[in-house]
């Protein structure tokens, strides 16, 4: 085989390398979407994070606007502290809500954002005050027992009376 | 007294085989700004070395995505988590299978015929004959194929990884009848460029400077008989792989141990 033919063969592999390289990243990873951009970051504090992990997106409406990018505890007060990278086209409200939420039954959970009304809007290193915490199976569980009894009890009480 | 002679003797041995590789993979890197100002060579070694293999990396890779993706369905469908099907074949063919069976293909197919090549050229005294006319075989014969297999290691191990992919959804949309946006989406969302894709590159990398060092320390080290030759061909294969699959086990360690 020539020399030329070679290097022509040689090239066609290493361009077929790169080729797969840039399928695997754009098609089959996360290169496109979302990337660290344009984009502001707040903080939200919550009671529990349930299993909230970092990268999980931030979604209003269910449209995906933003990653969480980090996750704290706040040593004085100890509530998780949430950084939430939102992307810049999307502006919401000062008063506007986040909430953890789990994607179907046994999904990923992620943070939602529900506008509120206010005229100004978040800007970057503001923090998010309304906040609701992932729900924790253990706890409803406990909570729900806990009315059970207290209703088992009440009733007990009026048969007494009988 | 004379068996604790004999296991000084063995260990000193080992350590002098160890100090003799050490020393040998050192020239090799000293050996490495020559192989650059002789690209040509080089790029006759990346077509013996690479574009030969691909065909067995490629083959191996269809098949390899195709398997995953039908023994995966059949336990992700048990939790209703078919759809993920993608996720788990891209996470597992990038992150460790990718860069591990492409390297123990790698030695299986370009290692041992590089050892092969330098047995026989140490065999026929052509090393030999190098050394007498004053030209380093180092930076002639052995640092192009050197850099040769650690630049088509990384690019075999990705499209490995590509095809195995393909492979996957060949199965999952064509055969299983997973929807196709679902495939694509939750793997981009699941997978992540740098930390997954990045990593599993780097790895390959360093499987590719293991394997083609240590077919070239086999080859050169070779006793210059027709048996030496077998034997260092076998001893390719047994060490790159069993080193691949332990180094494999460090770097991932590494690089995937926090979440």
């Amino acid at each position: 085989m020539s020399k030329r033919t070679i290097e022509i063969l040689v090239g066609l592999f290493v361009l077929l390398g790169l080729a797969a390289l840039l399928f695997v990243a754009l098609k089959a990873a996360n290169l496109t979407s979302f990337s660290s951009g344009d984009t502001y970051q707040v903080k939200a504090r919550f009671d529990n994070i349930g299993g909230l992990k970092p990268r999980a997106p931030v979604r209003s409406a269910g449209v995906v606007v933003g990653r969480v990018t980090a996750i704290g505890l706040d040593p004085k007060t100890f509530q998780g502290v949430v950084t939430l990278d939102i992307d810049r086209s999307f502006l919401f409200p000062k008063d506007s809500s986040a909430k953890i939420l789990t994607a179907g039954l046994l999904g990923d959970q992620y943070v939602g954002l529900e506008p509120g009304g206010d005229e100004k809007n978040l800007a970057a290193g503001d923090v998010i005050k309304q906040t609701q915490s992932a729900v924790v199976l253990e706890n409803l569980i406990g909570q729900f027992l806990f009315s059970k009894a207290a209703d088992a009890g009440a009733e007990a009480g009026a048969g007494g009376k009988k | 007294m004379d068996r604790i002679a004999a296991l000084g003797a063995r260990i000193l041995a080992v350590l002098r085989g160890w100090g003799h590789a050490s020393l040998f993979f050192l020239d090799l890197l000293r050996a490495l700004p020559q192989a650059l100002r002789r690209f040509d060579l080089t790029v006759v070694q990346m077509h013996a070395i690479g574009n030969r293999s691909l065909v067995i990396i490629l083959a191996s890779g269809l098949a390899v995505g195709f398997v995953l993706a039908l023994q995966m369905y059949y336990a992700l469908v048990k939790y209703g988590a078919a759809e993920s099907l993608g996720l788990v074949v891209n996470l597992s063919l990038v992150r460790e299978l990718g860069p591990v069976v492409t390297a123990l293909l790698f030695a299986g197919r370009a290692g041992t015929s590089l050892t092969a090549e330098i047995g026989l050229m140490k065999a026929g005294e052509q090393i030999a004959a190098l050394e007498l006319m004053a030209i380093d075989p180092r930076a002639r014969v052995l640092a192009p194929r050197f850099l040769a297999g650690v630049l088509s290691m990384p690019l075999l191990a990705i499209l490995f990884s590509a095809i195995g992919i393909l492979g996957a959804w060949v199965v999952a949309v064509g055969l299983i009848g997973i929807d196709a946006g679902n495939f694509w989406s939750i793997q981009q969302s699941g997978v992540d460029a740098w930390r997954d894709v990045g990593n599993g590159v780097a790895k390959s990398f360093v499987f590719g400077i293991l394997c083609t060092a240590v077919a070239l320390y086999q080859g050169y080290e070779t006793e210059a008989t027709p048996e030496g030759v077998a034997y260092a061909t076998t001893r390719t294969v047994v060490t790159s792989s069993l080193a691949v699959l332990g180094m494999d086990f460090i770097l991932t360690a590494l690089m995937f141990s926090t979440p």
